[in-house]
């Protein structure tokens, strides 16, 4: 077998993907062979699909046109890159941009790719184009798609395009059809084969069983919510410090497992709700485990990130942010209910338990009219407040804050329809500061 | 006496041989089956030739059932006769390529080497180009040389503005003016409805349909007339050992059970072609013959479902999610959904039936955007500024059975999650 060496050699640098290579080994097959013209891969996130097809094509020493989709934001940037990629050549560092063509659509890059190839003598042997994140192909023109699995007809040179993406090949179908690739599945790793993996990277000076069991104790906190390989050694490598602290201060040895675990185990569960939303930053996280050893610190300082729901508003934009939120969330038949000034009591006692369903804060803020908003406005408002322009004024900068958003907006001057876009737990803090009880005027909450 | 050939080099010109075929560029000697079609064409484009006729004609055929390797061939033997080679003009379009009639005309005149090209490149306006075009092949008569358009994608080019290279393109073959055939060919079979009514009156109306008329035997034949190696192949000892290894191969139950399931899911030659790219792809010297297991392991790979093995990948909590939307779908009969619901839904569960953690909800956010990301939940409004993220209506994108299927090889599953998923409502 001729290549036995080489898959050899990156089976071992990959592990757990031995399959996965020996499949795309054997369809690249040798260089001169045609390949198949258009191979799809698919996986989750993190389970090496762009670095398997990398190493084996870089072990291959095959003719690679490397694309991320994101970066090309046009099909005309598309085929200028594969077109600049191919042009490269070895011993130079930049190509020169003299010839690097114009090419504006899929007809000229047919005219010019083999042009290209011929030129540098690569007519031979395969080339590549890896197209990665190729679900934003679907978004550029209408036939590229198409156009691309069908490069090896359509150019006549051993060409073998390589999709790679996270989403299923059915969506990819356009309607009237396509030459329909190779599809290749990258499954996602297992428990073990995660653990596998992340002990790859343990750190030198300490055994690898420790490292492995630190490893276990993160995916037992972690691996219920997340199976991202890369998320999990981002969180497994910023949290190490902490692990290691016991045994550098003589607290614990290495076969106290049960301390180690005591002493990791909050830290970890506050990481998840930290960290891993990225509320507080890798950088910020690094720096908390370093200066504060005493856990009083942190948490005043994990306090202050979570404020960050507080705004500071102007009082009369307060209530007027209140006034919205009760109008988006009340329906319109209980506001006589509620403000009326004759009706001083709420009879919340008088209403039966209603279905779940209908709760407003489950489907979502409702539209409300400007005169709504004044209304409840006026009526939760101690004093005497005149309709000013500048008390208008704040209910349109509320808007460009997208406090509020404008709904229909054929009729902006006579009636104005609003919604209020502020969640519950940022309009608490707000109703607070001006001593307003809003729960009290939830309908939801009675 | 035969030439001593090495096994690893054997090894390695049987996978060329049989490689080539499964590219996209390949034309088999006669084409499979459509006898009586490829006479049609090859009488057309000679008749254009000898008697300097003009025609039209569509080829209309499912995807992958042959049409360019059709036409491919039937021009191939055409092409045999001197007279037509040296006298015959070409020109390839491709709806893919030419995505309007400026390109397509530019393509044109480079194609046919007109006065307006220099080298590789085309000069003039659009007016200019197709004012040129026209008047010389207005020029021409009956004695000029004969043009044979072929048109693929075909139905691509009715979508161009006013079909203006359709109509002249027609207009040219209804006149007397220099002999052209234009074939196009299409996979749309209501192609005739795309046209402009001038410009179908233009047409011939001749259409040639394809339809795969493969009995199982038929099939079977196919398969085996694929792998099988050719006469010019180097080692002739080795070439009946091989075919007689393919006979032997297609006796098998096993080879003709699968066969069976592909031939009743589609009988397209090119999904055979990828259920046997594998097994070939897999040949070495170590292993010279094709094996039976290899075609079992391709057809896996083909008939395994796409979206469950997404699902598969997913995590626990994503996973609850998941079913937390499905028992909705099923209660509110296919209404959408959005965050907070499915959320309250997570909750009733976590908190009444299970003794599984509870996640906060923003964890339990990230979870809901990282299935939407692979898209098995999808937002039914475009917008996503009018109304908070966790208000967005949505709708589940994966069907009961695929969820149903997953939980059962799901590795680790807690068994109160397998329990929800199965009990329709809490």
């Amino acid at each position: 077998m001729p290549f036995l060496d080489s898959v050899a050699k990156l089976q071992n640098a990959l592990p757990c993907r031995t399959k996965q290579i020996q499949l795309l080994v054997n369809l690249f097959g040798k260089k001169s062979q045609i390949s198949p013209p258009a191979l799809f891969i698919y996986g989750h996130t993190g389970t090496g699909k762009t670095l398997t097809v990398r190493s084996i094509l870089d072990e291959l020493q095959c003719k690679v046109v490397w694309i991320n989709c994101i970066e090309c934001y046009s099909a005309k940037v598309l085929y200028e890159q594969i077109l600049l990629k191919i042009n490269v050549k070895e011993e130079e560092d930049h190509p020169s941009f003299d010839d690097y063509s114009k090419c504006d659509n899929l007809n000229d890059f047919c005219r010019l790719l083999p042009a290209a190839v011929q030129e540098l003598g690569y007519s031979e042997e395969t080339i590549y184009i890896v197209l990665d994140k190729a679900e934003k192909l679907r978004q550029m023109e209408p036939h590229i798609l198409s156009g691309l699995l069908k490069l090896q007809e359509l150019t006549n040179l051993n060409i073998s395009v390589i999709l790679l993406t996270d989403i299923v090949w059915e969506k990819f179908r356009c309607n009237t059809g396509t030459y329909e690739p190779y599809i290749i599945h990258f499954p996602d790793y297992s428990r073990e084969e995660i653990l596998e993996i992340m002990s790859l990277d343990h750190p030198k000076e300490y055994p690898k069983e420790l490292y492995d069991t630190y490893i276990s104790l993160v995916l037992s906190v972690f691996y219920y919510v997340c199976r991202d390989l890369k998320e999990l050694r981002h969180l497994a490598s910023i949290n190490l410090e902490k692990f290691l602290e016991p045994l550098k201060n003589g607290e614990a040895t290495m076969n106290d497992s049960r301390k180690l675990w005591k002493n990791i185990e909050p830290h970890l569960k506050k990481a998840l709700q930290t960290v891993y939303l990225r509320e507080v930053s890798s950088a910020q996280w690094e720096k908390m485990q370093q200066d504060t050893n005493s856990g009083q610190q942190m948490a005043l300082q994990l306090h202050s990130i979570q404020g960050r729901n507080h705004l500071e508003l102007p009082f009369y934009s307060k209530y007027l942010l209140i006034a919205a939120y009760l109008a988006s969330y009340n329906p319109a038949k209980t506001d006589r209910r509620f403000f009326c000034k004759k009706s001083n009591k709420i009879y919340g006692s008088l209403r039966k338990k209603k279905h779940e369903r209908t709760s407003n804060h489950l489907l979502g803020p409702k539209l409300f009219t400007l005169d709504r908003l004044m209304a409840i406005f006026y009526s939760i408002v101690e004093d005497r407040v005149a309709p000013s322009a500048i008390l208008f004024l704040q209910i349109s900068s509320l808007v460009t804050l997208k406090l509020l958003t404008t709904v229909a907006s054929d009729d902006q001057l006579e009636t104005p329809k609003y919604k209020c876009l502020v969640s519950l737990d940022t309009i608490k803090p707000i109703a607070r500061s001006v001593n307003f009880d809003i729960i009290r005027y939830l309908y939801d909450f009675l | 006496m035969a030439p001593f050939v090495d096994p690893i080099e054997m090894a390695d010109q049987v996978q060329t041989a049989l490689r080539e075929r499964l590219g996209q560029c390949w034309v088999p000697e006669a084409p499979i089956g459509f006898k009586e079609e490829k006479q049609q064409i090859t009488d057309l484009v000679k008749r254009t030739i000898n008697f300097g006729e003009s025609n039209s004609v569509l080829l209309i055929g499912a995807r992958g059932i042959g049409k360019t390797m059709l036409l491919k061939n039937a021009l191939k033997e055409v092409k045999k006769d001197k007279n037509v080679h040296q006298n015959l003009m070409e020109v390839y379009l491709s709806g893919l390529l030419q995505t309007n009639d400026k390109i397509a005309l530019k393509e044109i005149a480079r194609q046919l080497h007109l006065d307006n090209t220099v080298g590789d490149k085309v000069f003039g306006s659009f007016a200019e180009n197709l004012q040129f075009l026209l008047e010389s092949l207005k020029s021409g008569g009956q004695h000029s040389k004969p043009i044979l358009f072929i048109l693929d994608e075909f139905d691509l080019f009715a979508q161009h503005r006013n079909q203006t290279l359709l109509y002249n393109l027609f207009d040219i073959a209804q006149s007397a003016q220099a002999p052209i055939t234009i074939i196009g060919v299409t996979c749309r079979f209501d192609v005739m409805e795309l046209l402009e009514k001038r410009v179908k009156s233009r047409f011939s109306h001749r259409q040639i349909l394809l339809f795969n008329k493969l009995s199982f035997k038929e099939y079977t034949e196919v398969f085996k007339k694929y792998l099988k190696l050719p006469k010019t192949f180097p080692d002739s000892k080795f070439v009946s050992k091989w075919n007689d290894s393919i006979e032997k191969l297609c006796q098998d139950g096993t080879i003709q059970d699968v066969l069976k399931r592909q031939y009743s899911i589609d009988k397209d030659i090119r999904r055979l072609q990828t259920f046997m790219m594998g097994p070939i792809c897999n040949l070495s010297s170590t292993q010279p013959f094709l094996q039976v297991s290899d075609f079992i392991d391709s057809f896996k790979r083909m008939s395994t479902d796409s979206k469950s093995s997404i699902l598969h990948g997913l995590s626990i909590l994503e996973l609850s999610l998941v079913i937390a939307m499905k028992h909705l779908t099923e209660l509110y009969d296919g209404e959408p959904f959005n965050f907070e619901i499915v959320y309250n839904e997570y909750l009733r569960f976590s908190q009444q039936k299970s003794s599984l953690q509870i996640f906060e909800k923003s964890v339990v956010l990230k979870a809901f955007e990282h299935l939407q990301n692979v898209e098995l939940i999808k937002p039914l409004d475009g917008s996503c500024t009018r109304v908070q993220k966790e208000y967005r209506p949505m709708t589940l994108l994966v069907h009961p059975m695929q969820l149903k299927e997953v939980l059962q090889k799901f590795p680790s599953c807690p068994i109160e999650v397998k329990h929800w998923a199965t009990t329709s409502v809490i």
